[in-house]
């Protein structure tokens, strides 16, 4: 059953090369499907494929947002332009990459997905987070011109290295746990923890934060963030953001639960916290400067992603709200992206200064892209303003009170940089009123109601969830 | 005799920071594998599944992949000069400063249970760090690409330090995974040097804020 979960997206992948994107969403149908099974039944497993409460999270996550991303592709592949055309920025000519190998990369996408949230070997983790890299490359480089295929290399290039140190980690805890027979299977490595030798054990994590941070897009490792959620097509840019990022979390998660049964968590926080505030900071700077709407939401991502390290660097008080705030922030930001991807498809551009006047030409566009705005800064009553509170209140508890102060800085200094972009596309006078495609607008709307009503009340179940998960960690 | 081995690895990577021909650099590539290939093989102590996820790491290393790069480099009808970013006097200085700091470093922080040659984990390092050097300090994609093999060969070397015993599902999955890698990197040479004409990633600077 487990194991359907990877296999299935992955023949379907083969599929999808022939059969195209109706295929592409019903495999999403079947996988949410899958999951949904698999989440109630929690089959017993042991050994390297498993279904905790923290992996089932993820692999929830990533299985809705990949539903609602197939949806949004039938309309956007529908509307694609085929053959050559002029590029937006530059005017160059341009075609696409075919459909059926779009297609069947994101299923391999998803598979590569599911198989990081159900491994329980550091190994196999890293293997699949290393898929993850392989079957996204083809996905940005979709609009074959010189900016993508940039944005596709370094992509490439800089997670592979990172991903390198990364398995360099995995190494050195193979040295650091040279008594255990199996080594790097997760519940192995936590019971045996306590005695491994703990300059390799240090040593290990340093190199597992750095490689999988890389590819989590932690700054100053960010780089290639921002070029390629610019580039990639609006529903990539939103798995990569809602969905990749948390997978390379959740390995860095893995990470910290085996030096937490060794004892060291305090000083693995210490380091987290450094990446969660560089994070946060250099976002601020950035969102405020740039130009381009994706990449001022692909920066808002590297925020988001310093807030999840920050939460997990706070200690205990902090994971519940961390773990709340990835689902806000994947429910978020893939119904931004996939909003960004109608505004470039309505305005031809992609930069904020020729963006005016949406509410007007593209009202119901601009009513949910003033509603994202508003989640993703952290305002009542969405989700992420609960989980930023309850992060905010468990810095305060900390021994540093000027993390809180900190925090509570950059979030502002966030909000500010990203209205002035916001309200400017927004208001302003503009052309008359045109036509907007429903279905461009159905899966953005259903996201950002989720987080919306997971604002409003938390339901008691996933609270409980979100507990049992947070106190694997 | 994996002391040998090991030297003229060491011997190999300084000539990968010298060297400024790209069919050189690939064959010092090419070289590399064979030479990990055959460290990996002295450590196998005649078990069957070791002996294969060697000659694999032979074939895959030493053959498969420079003969993809080779590929590459001929579709892509590139100038056949390394281009480099940072000097040669300077690169080779790197090398062996990466050396001596290896060195030091291996000799401070000990494994728990002895590799089977002392001179196999600084070796493990300084590749590692040739690699990075070569990805950092490099222009075209192609060398850039080779620089992520060699930094993947230090990868594989400290693997055999450290895991002589490792499960042979993974060191076969890993092995994959880096020719898997360098084929789709190759297919993204082919890309940049159809749309650029050139694969230097000098031209690859249109994305900024």
């Amino acid at each position: 059953m487990l194991t359907a979960l990877w296999i299935v997206p992955l023949v379907a992948g083969f599929l999808a090369l022939k059969l195209g994107r109706r295929f592409l969403l019903l495999s999403a149908g079947v996988h949410a499907l899958l999951t949904t099974a698999a989440l109630a039944t929690r089959p017993a497993a042991s050994g390297w494929i498993q279904l905790d409460a923290l992996g089932g999270l993820f692999l929830a996550l990533s299985s809705l947002l990949f539903l609602a991303a197939s949806f949004h592709a039938q309309g956007y592949l529908r509307r694609e332009v085929q053959g050559a055309r002029p590029d937006l920025l530059e005017g160059d000519l341009f075609s696409n990459a075919p459909e059926g190998l779009f297609c069947a990369c994101l299923l391999w996408f998803l598979a590569s997905m599911s198989l990081v949230c159900l491994s329980h070997q550091m190994t196999l983790l890293w293997i699949a987070v290393e898929a993850t890299t392989l079957a996204s490359a083809p996905l940005i480089y979709f609009h074959r011109h010189h900016r993508s295929l940039e944005a596709t290399w370094k992509y490439l290039l800089i997670c592979s290295v990172g991903l390198g140190l990364a398995l360099l980690g995995n190494l050195f805890l193979v040295v650091a746990g040279s008594e255990l027979d199996s080594p790097l299977q997760l519940e192995m490595l936590r019971q045996g923890a306590a005695a491994f030798d703990p300059v390799w054990l240090k040593l290990s994590f340093v190199l597992l934060v750095v490689g999988y941070g890389t590819k989590m897009g932690l700054a100053p490792l960010h780089t290639w963030l921002p070029d390629t959620h610019s580039e990639a097509p609006s529903l990539v840019s939103a798995l990569l953001s809602g969905s990749l990022l948390n997978c390379a979390f959740l390995a860095i998660l893995r990470g910290f639960q085996v030096v937490s049964a060794a004892g060291l968590s305090l000083q693995a926080q210490q380091m987290l916290l450094f990446f969660g505030l560089a994070s946060l900071l250099v976002s601020a700077v950035f969102i405020a400067i740039t130009r381009d709407f994706k990449r001022m939401l692909a920066y808002s991502s590297v925020e988001h992603m310093g807030i999840l390290t920050l939460g997990l660097g706070l200690g205990p008080a902090g994971w519940f709200a961390m773990l709340l705030h990835a689902v806000s922030h994947s429910l978020v930001k893939g119904g931004m992206f996939m909003l960004a991807g109608n505004v470039m498809e309505g305005f031809h551009t992609r930069r904020i200064g020729e963006v005016h006047g949406m509410l007007r030409r593209m009202p119901l566009t601009g009513i949910l892209w003033m509603a994202g705005f508003l989640a993703l800064t952290g305002s009542p009553p969405f989700s992420p303003f609960v989980s930023e509170f309850l992060l905010f209140q468990a810095a305060l508890t900390h021994d540093h009170p000027w993390l809180a102060a900190s925090l509570v800085a950059a979030l502002a200094a966030i909000f500010l940089g990203m209205s002035r972009s916001v309200l400017g596309m927004a208001q302003g006078a503009g052309s008359p009123r045109e036509a907007e495609p429903l279905d461009a607008l159905a899966a953005p709307a259903l996201l950002l109601g989720l987080s919306l009503l997971l604002g409003l009340a938390l339901p008691g179940p996933l609270g409980a969830f979100l507990h049992e998960a947070a106190a694997t960690l | 005799m994996i002391d040998l081995v090991l030297v003229l690895l060491i011997v190999t990577n300084i000539e990968l920071l010298g060297s400024s021909r790209l069919n050189a650099c690939i064959g010092l590539c090419a070289r590399q594998g064979f030479l990990l290939g055959g460290v990996a093989l002295s450590v196998a102590r005649l078990e069957p599944g070791l002996i294969a996820v060697a000659l694999t790491a032979l074939i895959i290393k030493g053959a498969t992949i420079p003969w993809l790069l080779r590929r590459a480099m001929r579709e892509s009808r590139v100038a056949r000069e390394v281009e480099p970013l940072i000097g040669y006097t300077f690169s080779l200085a790197f090398g062996f400063l990466a050396l001596a700091v290896s060195l030091a470093l291996a000799g401070r922080i000990p494994l728990p249970t002895p590799a089977p040659s002392p001179l196999l984990v600084p070796v493990a390092f300084a590749t590692l760090a040739t690699g990075l050097f070569l990805v950092v300090a490099r222009h075209k994609a192609l060398t850039q690409a080779l620089g992520y093999l060699v930094f993947e060969n230090g990868i594989f070397a400290f693997g055999l330090a450290a895991l002589p015993e490792a499960p042979l599902a993974i060191e076969m999955g890993v092995l994959l995974d880096a020719l898997v890698a360098v084929l789709v990197m190759g297919i993204t040479i082919f890309h940049i040097n159809r749309t650029f004409d050139s694969i230097s990633t000098e031209r690859l600077t249109a994305l900024r804020d």
